[in-house]
Order: structure tokens, then sequence, then C-alpha cells
């Protein structure tokens, strides 16, 4: 993964759930990832899956992914070409699942920070700029085996490019928030 | 050595070394569970992982949509069938209940660890596991090496007390579903992100087994990895009942745990209480909303599908009648629960009155099916989130509260405080 990511915002409020990033009426679409993604956050803004465009960032403020454990909210922003979603927290299993699908979780204070603003992610220096702003927010850099798996792709991915099970934990490394 | 909490003892004794919070441990894993919302995707990875066999007891439900009600629900669940005939691994099909409930009914056992594709997965900490929801692919990872990664959790501890010399009592008509209702309140939805929270002091000593899952379930609505409650005489007693005696291992929490934090909750003048969507953590006394209208209630789910929760929902309705106005859906946790109510005649009770059985499983819980809301309708019910769109529609309300209060609402055709009920 670049240790620089650039991209166009789209911001959300608190405690979005997963029931807005994808609906529990499309259970049915599970086994179809494409049709799913045509509804990703449908119920935050209906706009967004049509308009996304791959590399864009999802901002949003505390609690991101609260409520289900369902996977399928963190793959279809993956699917839709998100590359990081930055809140001020996240519920714990979308934090889980973003890193095991390849899609970067970034917590920072996201206020002020709004749809269509240029954010700039420094992953080295834990500093997100919002470059249409210009102001800057640091963040305690994710631990360095997560951030491997989240550029190998996902866990899956990195499992089998590595041989296998089993992580270097380093004690004191980033805040790890799992 | 330090004193721990619950949940550092429990992996303590898996891992064969002492663990503190903040952690990170890879320990094996006991269980994991998946169902038909989850398992597909959980049984991709697996298999992309190269693997043939499950290195540990995998659980499969078909609860969240059973019967199906779409062609591509009942595909899935032929998917589902033939990996568990191909693996060993046991799955419980349409009608048997929902995959929380048999957990504990089967499953479950003090000192155990967890994983299950599902976040209502923490009900099993009621019984001393440490049980967490996750998703699919780290499911599909611990199903492939027995095994995943952890950081152990901070723990928030609970203690509660309520009336009486010996403050283990709740005042009139307050549950179980209440505590865990005003507990959120007050940590926020996001309280306890991280962390685990230890239910613990006279209220839950004196709770059953099922109020504790109650308590545990929604563990996660404050943003929990998992609620846990101590393994006693109570737990005992629940485990024998269920034929499983030899389960049980006793597992307290140290008097001198370090917690992250602690808090002492005073229930002795708590009311029935009730959430308002679109928020869990946005809790108000049941007497702000005597009146309101509603259209549909539920009794059932994870948190409240249980048998203590059909006795308590047929002793307000046996007798009475469901208002023409609601119309009452029952949903039984397992088909065990179904049939201990049958052979208590709570069903029977509940039918003549009014209300409509669903099959054991999740019913309308998840809006996939069998209860759907229309716009601008509302529900109230005993389930553990009211998101907008949770109930399939974003146009409908979802309001949170007790089997109690549910069954004096279906009653009055409107919301009601069940204590003019309960006296
Ligand atoms: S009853 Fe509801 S909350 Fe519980 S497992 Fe089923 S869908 Fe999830």
């Amino acid at each position: 993964m670049r240790r620089v990511i650039r991209g166009k915002v789209w911001r959300f409020g608190d405690g979005i759930t997963t029931d807005h990033i994808i609906p529990g009426r499309y259970y049915h679409l599970r086994g179809d990832l494409a049709a799913l993604t045509a509804h990703a956050m449908e119920d935050a803004d209906p706009g967004f899956a049509r308009a996304a465009r791959p590399g864009d960032i999802v901002v949003a403020g505390k609690n991101f992914g609260q409520g289900s454990s369902r996977e399928y909210a963190a793959l279809v922003l993956v699917e839709r070409g998100i590359q990081a979603v930055v809140a001020a927290s996240f519920a714990r299993i979308f934090f889980r699942n973003a890193i095991n699908v390849g899609l970067l979780p970034v917590i920072c204070d996201t206020d002020g920070i709004e749809t269509g603003d240029v954010l700039e992610i420094d992953l080295g220096a834990g500093v997100v700029r919002d470059l249409t702003r210009g102001f800057t927010r640091d963040f305690a850099p994710l631990p360095r085996w997560m951030l491997r798996i989240v550029e190998d792709g996902g866990i899956v991915p990195h499992i089998l490019a590595r041989g296998g099970f089993g992580f270097a934990f380093t004690e004191g490394e980033g805040d790890g928030r799992v | 050595m330090r004193g721990q909490t619950l949940v550092e003892k429990i992996l303590s004794r898996r891992l064969g070394r002492p663990v503190e919070a903040g952690e990170f441990v890879v320990a094996p894993v006991d269980l994991v569970l998946a169902h038909e919302g989850t398992a597909p995707l959980a049984i991709e990875r697996f298999a992309a992982l190269g693997r043939e066999r499950p290195a540990t007891g995998v659980l499969l439900f078909l609860d969240h949509a059973a019967p199906a009600p779409r062609a591509e629900l009942a595909n899935v669940q032929r998917r589902m069938r033939a990996f568990a005939a191909e693996t060993g691994a046991r799955l419980y099909g349409v009608g048997t209940g929902i995959c929380h409930q048999i957990v504990a009914e089967r499953w479950a056992a003090p000192g155990q660890i967890i994983v299950g594709a599902d976040s209502h997965t923490c009900t099993a900490g009621a019984l001393g596991a440490f049980a967490t929801g996750m998703g699919s692919t780290d499911v599909g990872v611990a199903m492939a090496f027995g095994a995943t990664w952890f950081r152990v959790p901070g723990t928030i501890r609970l203690d509660l007390t309520g009336r009486g010399s010996d403050g283990r009592g709740l005042p009139p008509s307050v549950t179980a579903k209440d505590v865990i209702l005003h507990i959120i309140g007050l940590l926020g939805d996001d309280g306890a992100v991280y962390r685990a929270l230890e239910f613990g002091g006279p209220v839950v000593e004196a709770l059953d087994a099922e109020g504790r899952m109650t308590l545990c379930n929604m563990a996660v609505e404050a943003g929990a990895k998992t609620g846990l409650c101590a393994s006693d005489g109570t737990i005992l007693w629940f485990l024998e009942h269920m034929g499983r005696g030899g389960d049980f291992v006793p597992l307290v929490p140290d008097p001198d745990a370090p917690y992250e934090r602690r808090l002492e909750v005073d229930l002795s003048g708590l009311s029935p209480l009730v959430a308002v969507p679109p928020a869990v953590d946005d809790v108000r006394p049941v007497e702000e909303l005597v009146g309101l209208r509603i259209d549909q209630v539920l009794i059932g789910t994870c948190t409240n599908g249980r048998l203590s929760d059909l006795r308590l929902a047929a002793w307000i309705i046996a007798g009475r009648r469901v208002h023409p106005d609601v119309r009452l859906l029952v949903a039984p946790a397992s088909r065990r629960v179904y049939t201990e109510a049958l052979a208590e005649g709570l069903i029977e009770a509940l039918v003549r009155a009014g209300a409509t059985v669903l099959p054991p499983g999740c019913g309308p819980c998840v809006g996939v099916h069998l209860g759907v809301l229309g716009d601008g309708e509302r529900c109230l019910s005993t389930q553990n989130r009211n998101f907008p769109g949770r109930m399939g529609n974003p146009r409908g309300e979802i309001y949170l509260a007790s089997p109690a209060t549910a069954a004096a609402t279906a009653v009055a055709g409107e919301l009601a405080d069940p204590r003019e009920f309960l006296a």
C-alpha cells in the first residue's frame, strides 16, 4: 500500500450502522456482490452507490459500522473502490472486517471535513491532511502487522502469501483497536 | 500475580499463561458458528485457505430466513447443508431456533472461547464463556486454523444493586431487558467499544441464566466486544437442566481485578424502559411514551424469546384479548423453548388471545420475512436493535422494550405501562 493516499471525501455523520451501509432487505443479494454494491450506503445517501468513484474516501463521525457483523458492509465499500474509511471511532467488528478485506480504517477527529474535500492520508507519519481546507489531524498509526494485512489485500491473501497463520505482535506499536 | 477480570481468566486458562488487557494473543477457538447471512462467505474463505476439514467445532444455523422466503436464500441453505454433509459441521435446520439460543442450550460452557459470524454471539457470555462476534472472514480463518487473534479487552465492571436488604430485587415489572436498556443509556451506544462488559452485584446474582443472557446479548449495543457474568450455582443449575452438568467449571473474577472502569448502578428506582428509534441508547421511562400508537408487537429474538419471556407475556395476555389495532407476533427462540411453552399452555393462551406464533428463529428481527413493517408503521419489539430499516423498511419505526411492556402494549392497542397489568 502506498504510504500516502489521496482521495475525494464522502462525508457521513455519527452512528452509521451496517443497516445504513447495506440494508438487511438486500439479504438475498449477498451471493451477488456487484448487485449488492448497487445499494451501498443507500439508507445514508441514496446517491452514493452511483456517484462514488474508485479512490474516494469515506469520512464519518463516531461508531462507524455499528450493528450487525455483516462483512458485506466493508465488502461493498471495497467493491465500490473506496480506499479508506476515516472515522472518529469504529464499531469493533466493522474495524476487524475492514482489515480482513483490505479496506484501510483510520481513526481521527473528523470534524470539519466535508463532502468533496480532497483528503491526504500519510500512513507513515500518521497524519490526515484536508487539502481543500488546509488543516491536518494526527492519528495513531495501525500496528505494522495489521497494516501488512491491509496491504496484502486482506487476511486470506495475507495468509496465502506469507505461508500461514501467526503474527509477529509487537506490543506498544499503534493503538490496535480490535 | 495480579488479580484478573473474567475475560483475562478465560483467555489465560486456555493459553496456559497469564494474559493482560491490551495484549495481542493468538488463542484456540473451541467453537465457531455462522448462519445463512454469514456462512456462505465464511465457507468461501475457508475453502480459499485450501482446507478440507475444519480445525474446530463448526455449527451452522438456518435461523435468519427460515423457512426460506426466496429462491436465492433456499439455494444458500442448500449449499450450507451440502457443506455440513461434506465436512461434518453440525447444521441446525429450519425450525430448530436462533443460533445463540441453541449454542446456550447445547454447547456453550464456562471457560470456552467462541467466535461467531453474528454480532450477538456475546450472548454465551452469560454462561461464563468468552464469546464474541466477528465477520465471515474471521470465522472462516478460525474454522481453518482452530485459532484466531484477539486483543485482550479491557473490562468495564457493572455492579448492579436493587431493592431490599440484600439489594437483589428489581422494582415491579422491571426485567433484565430494562436493566440492560438502562445500562446502554448510561454508557451510550459506543461507550464500551473495544471493551468487555462484566455484569455482577446482587441483582445479577439473583437473575436466572435466561435473564443473564438478555444482559450479555445486548453488550454489543454499547459497542462491547463481549458481555460476561461469573459462572456460579445458577449456571451449574442451568447446565444440569440442559443435561450438561459435566460442562460446568466455576469461574469468578478476582476481587482485585484491574478494571478499566467500575460502575455501581442502583436499580431500585427504575421504571420499565423503552429505547426510542433510531438509537438504542435513547432510553426513556415507559410513562413518557404511554399512549403512543403501535401497529405491531414482536415478542421473541435472541434477546427475549426464551421460556421466562413467554411466561411473562402469557401471564399478562392470558384471559385478555390482543387489541384489534395491533398485530402480536410471537417467535420462540428455539424448538426447546417452543415445546416447553406448549407443555405449559403458554402458546395456547397466547394464540387464543389473538397472537400469531412464528416458527422458532429470528422472525422479523432482521427484516427479511414474517413481519416487515409498512411505511410509517411502528413496532414495539423485544429485540435488540431499532436502527432505521432493521425490520425491512426504513420508513418504519422500532421501539425496544421488555416482554412485559410488549404484552401490555399488545393488549392495550397502544404503548402501555406493564405495571398496570402486573399489579
Ligand atoms: S434474533 Fe435478531 S438479533 Fe438475534 S440473531 Fe436473529 S436476527 Fe440477529
